[in-house]
């Protein structure tokens, strides 16, 4: 099969108009936009027979996805960090209305202080919405994820919107081989959506996202919303056979690598897990028995098989590019409650917090992680949550800080008594 | 002048279509004012819903209307427009769903979105030229969390955060003039107690396409303190006062179509409501009274 290089948004685009996608609302935010540009060219060009819409915010443009969806069309969406945010409201509110469509998120870290670069904050804070959670690391896995996102969104046993997620920049922008799939094999893998869902119509009145009063109706719909998610376990299963038959790719519910006489895995998602696959084959070239566990759906968790596949590994290396304030990481935690059900003797989780706002992880570090992971497994006994810094990076930092001082102080904003801690070498006002 | 069905009040439906038993308060104008609407426009409709009193119209399993029901969120109801009008227009399109099977999208909110948080998804709305009628119920004020000031409360009102003796210190904002700037197809201001004049404007409004926009007062007899017999009255009065005009703008010409000359002084439309017995109790507040008036009369001068 040929390949085309393309960046992980072109990769989003192409699934969504192999999706045959019909309805985009759209909103401009980086590192996204090349996905809508995309799209908005073919449609202008009459390449892909859909219709797009540029709404006034995220909020809007997700209120209008959802609607789209609830009345019955294929709907494609894509948006990034506070652009999430923004429209987190609806975020809930429309996997509530049971609308599945895809939302592609492109992950960059959230202010404040205000960045572009990546990490994973922005989609965690839509871990308990509602919407499904498929997580990629190649551009490749990008489009294929997004054909299997709608198979899984509108399968009458989950009926729930899909965020399909990738790294701002190191895969939004960087351009990788990608087989793109013929669109014959894509509508045969992907039919066109069921026509008995569309809603609002004349002579089949319905209503939508009503109120309730009390707490008895409304556990019985967000049970309702939880059970769904749950279903989507057993159908991601079918959806992604069927893709491998279909495509001959085969998409897990998490990517294990060299994981089966592993005695140290390495726990993380998203496009610098390639980077511990990296690091997996120089420790494994060095005698190391080391390994990567990578989740791709995050959302339902897969508490079981993520525990099973983990069975017989002494040591783990949780890799969180988030850090959930005043707690620590996200898949850390996740990971500790799916462990703890089992009876049997679990592997030592050690939490390291790292690649935060785009900050790289380098191959040293790795192994360094790799070296504490052991030696805590050794010993038994996890050491505390740490955050990948160096002491550059520090004195950097440090350089950073002393030219704002300078700065401010230039300008007369800090009196030279209020100084005393900051203490400059020497006193410059006239 | 297109040919109106409804010429005289005779030619208004004696019975309503919308359906009883909801948990409007008693005497709730709101309510009076989409009865009427609801009727000229008929079930072939989706009512795309923001949070506000109305939204307690649908509580599950019931709802009062023949056709559909959207519920959104405070903000975006005029962007849920947009996804079920471009949505149905595709499935017409494709012929997923005969042409019979289509229907207007209606949205409903209260002054709290459509003066405050919705005046964004409104605007980019009315932009994009969607094709949707916007019916906004203004009681003048949060009135679902307990009349709370909002950017539709006139000038001097009591309210749950006003209450002072000069009651609300702004004044009420030009929403009509707003949406009009945005020369959508078209705008019209109604209300309850003049059903002949509403029934003409929906009419109108469900002839044309494009963004159509409706403001109605709806006077709150809880919000505005007064007793749920008088709601009828003091629409009236809001109208004869000349507090609320009744006009509608088409191609950026505003028109007024009810004109009550002499208007009646502003004093016969505060004095029934308790939301402004402060003007009147313990003393008379007249700077107040006065300039209210003079700013009714400064509308007026500038229309005749």
């Amino acid at each position: 099969m040929t390949r085309t290089l393309l960046t992980g948004n072109a990769a989003a685009a192409w699934g969504a108009r192999l999706a045959r996608a019909e309805y985009v609302p759209a909103f401009p935010i980086t590192p996204q936009t090349e996905i809508i540009e995309k799209l908005g060219g073919w449609i202008d060009a009459g390449e892909m027979d859909g219709r797009m819409v540029t709404l006034e915010s995220e909020h809007s443009m997700i209120t209008a996805a959802g609607a789209a969806a609830a009345a019955g069309v294929r709907v494609f969406s894509a948006t990034s960090s506070q652009g999430l945010l923004y429209g987190m409201e609806m975020i809930y509110t429309v996997a509530g209305w049971r609308a599945p469509f895809v939302l592609v998120n492109v992950s960059r870290g959230l202010a404040t202080p205000l960045t572009l670069e990546s990490d994973h904050n922005d989609v965690l804070a839509a871990r308990d919405s509602g919407f499904l959670q498929i997580h990629c690391s190649t551009c490749q896995e990008v489009l294929d994820s997004v054909l299997i996102a709608y198979r899984l969104a509108e399968d009458a046993r989950v009926r729930l919107p899909v965020i399909v997620n990738l790294d701002g920049f190191y895969l939004s922008f960087t351009r990788e081989p990608v087989a793109i799939p013929d669109p014959e094999t894509a509508r045969r893998f992907l039919p066109p959506p069921d026509p008995e869902r569309a809603h609002f119509r004349a002579s089949r009145p319905i209503s939508q996202a009503v109120a309730v009063l009390g707490g008895g109706p409304y556990s019985y719909f967000r049970y309702e919303i939880h059970r769904a998610a749950q279903n989507a376990l057993s159908v991601y299963g079918e959806v992604a056979d069927a893709f491998a038959a279909a495509f001959g790719r085969s998409h897990g519910l998490f990517e294990s690598y060299r994981t089966d006489d592993a005695e140290i895995v390495f726990f993380m998602m998203g496009s610098f897990a390639t980077k511990a696959k990296a690091a997996v084959d120089c420790l494994r070239a060095d005698g190391w028995s080391a390994g990567l566990l990578r989740p791709r759906l995050l959302r339902p968790y897969p508490d079981a098989e993520i525990a099973a596949a983990l069975a017989g590994t002494r040591g783990v290396a949780v890799v969180d590019q988030n850090l959930s304030i005043g707690k620590g990481g996200v898949l850390y935690t996740e990971l500790a409650s799916a462990l703890a059900a089992r009876r049997d003797a679990s592997p030592v989780l050690v939490s390291f917090i790292g690649g935060l706002g785009g900050r790289d992880i380098g191959a040293e570090e790795f192994f360094e992680m790799a070296a504490v992971t052991r030696k805590a497994a050794q010993e038994g006994r996890a050491p505390e949550p740490r955050l990948l810094y160096t002491a550059t990076e520090l004195r950097e930092m440090r350089k950073l800080q002393s030219i704002a001082l300078r700065e401010r102080h230039q300008i007369g904003e800090i009196p030279p008594a209020r100084r005393a801690s900051a203490r400059p070498e020497r006193e410059e006002r006239p | 002048m297109t040919e109106t069905a409804f010429r005289r009040m005779n030619d208004l439906p004696s019975t309503h279509l919308l359906g009883g038993g909801t948990a409007m308060c008693a005497g709730c104008g709101g309510l009076q004012a989409i009865q009427e609407v609801y009727d000229v426009l008929g079930k072939n409709t989706v009512f795309v819903n923001a949070a506000g009193c109305m939204t307690l119209l649908s509580i599950y399993p019931f709802t009062p209307f023949r056709g559909s029901w959207l519920y959104t969120a405070m903000a975006s109801a005029p962007a849920g427009a947009q996804g079920v009008r471009d949505a149905l227009d595709i499935l017409v399109e494709k012929g997923r769903i005969p042409p019979e099977e289509n229907v207007q999208v209606v949205v409903l909110t209260g002054d709290g979105a459509a003066y405050g948080m919705g005046v964004s998804a409104t605007s980019g709305a009315i932009d994009r030229n969607l094709d949707f009628l916007y019916i906004c119920y203004d009681n003048e004020g949060y009135g679902n969390t307990g009349q709370q000031y909002s950017e539709a409360t006139p000038h001097a009102a009591r309210t749950a955060t006003s209450s002072g003796p000069r009651g609300y210190p702004g004044y009420k904002k030009d929403l009509f003039s707003i949406w009009a700037a945005h020369r959508p197809a078209y705008v019209a201001t109604v209300i309850g107690a003049e059903p002949l004049d509403l029934a003409r404007k929906i009419e109108t409004a469900a002839r044309v396409r494009g963004p159509r926009l409706i403001l109605a007062l709806a006077p709150c007899p809880t919000g505005w303190d007064f007793e749920p017999r008088d709601t009828i009255e003091i629409g009236r009065l809001a109208v004869r006062t000349g507090v609320w005009p009744l006009k509608e703008c088409v191609d950026g010409q505003v028109v007024h179509t009810k004109v009550r000359r002499p208007r009646l002084p502003v004093e016969e439309y505060l004095k029934r409501q308790g939301r402004f017995e402060h003007l009147f109790a313990p003393e008379r507040k007249p700077e107040i009274l006065d300039e209210i008036q003079a700013r009714v009369d400064a509308y007026w001068q500038r229309v005749e």
